[in-house]
């Protein structure tokens, strides 16, 4: 078994418990979070600041290293403007966020906690994300054609 | 005041956070890979355009959920409480995966891993959803919807 594809399971292995220990696979306490004019709760604050300060210990790492340990290159997305497309796709997606307190991690993990409610979440949310590659596909391949 | 702090769990929320970060940084520094469920999700499932298969992005979505599930088995189980109405999770599903796809990222990808290493776009994105999130939940709220 080639090394890469164990630290790939380990690395969702060790996000998906940690979105358990968190309280964040808990829809109500993330909904707590955006309800700042009720229950608040500031629980997801604490997890940010958690995550936020081991990722930028890793960045700094990166910035050492010629290459990954475990591959050629580093797959990490190029400096590009803010645009249209990054402020509505988060105006949606933190619509849907607030709607049910859930995001794309926690709702895989829901998958085994509740399932029988986080399927329709799951299934919705991969069919959001079919319907923008028929989208994607229709704006964009005239353009890619044409390079 | 008192009752926002008996309802927070910040030890948990800190010590998952870590474990959140922790994971990213295992993708970053062996793989050179951002971890960004919605982002992994869709090439996990060949939901890219163009289409490609990506075996790395499958394995950590698979360990994603049992990583949930066995620290759930160890320090029994969680509280875990989703919206009654199915509509609901449909709807916010639906949002979720196309404004993700749409916004290149969700609370992983921008919240974690781009806000970490200072992108400008995962700031905005992140400010922006968050700022949605607040919105969508006083409206409902304010319309005596609860999830």
């Amino acid at each position: 078994m080639k090394l890469n594809y164990v630290a790939s399971f380990i690395s969702g292995l060790l996000f998906g418990a940690g979105l358990v220990v968190s309280g964040m696979a808990n829809p109500q306490r993330v909904r707590g979070f955006l309800d700042i004019g009720g229950a608040f709760d500031p629980t997801l604050a604490f997890v940010m600041m958690g995550a936020l300060l081991i990722m930028a210990l890793a960045w700094r790492t990166q910035k050492k290293l010629s290459h990954p340990l475990f591959s050629t290159s580093f797959e990490i997305p190029k400096t590009m403007p803010v645009d249209w497309r990054l402020i509505s796709g988060a105006i949606l997606f933190g619509v849907g966020w607030g709607l049910a307190g859930l995001c794309p991690g926690p709702a895989l993990v829901g998958l085994v906690l509740a399932p029988k409610k986080a399927i329709l979440f799951v299934g919705a949310m991969i069919l959001g994300m079919g319907l923008y590659r028929w989208v994607e596909q229709r704006l964009f391949s005239k353009s890619l054609n044409q390079n | 005041m008192m009752e926002i702090w008996n309802r927070a769990q910040p030890l948990q929320g800190f010590t998952g956070g870590m474990m959140i970060g922790a994971a990213c940084a295992l993708m970053l520094v062996l793989l050179g890979r951002i971890a960004g469920v919605s982002g992994l999700l869709a090439r996990a499932l060949k939901l890219t355009y163009p289409p490609a298969l990506d075996l790395l992005a499958l394995v950590f979505i698979l360990g994603l959920p049992l990583g949930g599930l066995f620290i759930n088995q160890i320090i029994g189980s969680v509280e875990v409480i989703y919206p009654n109405e199915d509509l609901i999770l449909i709807s916010a599903g639906l949002l979720v995966g196309f404004g993700a796809r749409l916004g290149s990222g969700c609370t992983s990808g921008h919240g974690v891993c781009g806000l970490s290493r200072l992108s400008l776009r995962s700031i905005f994105a992140t400010g922006i959803f968050m700022l949605s999130g607040f919105a969508t939940v006083a409206l409902m709220r304010s319309l005596g919807l609860s999830s």
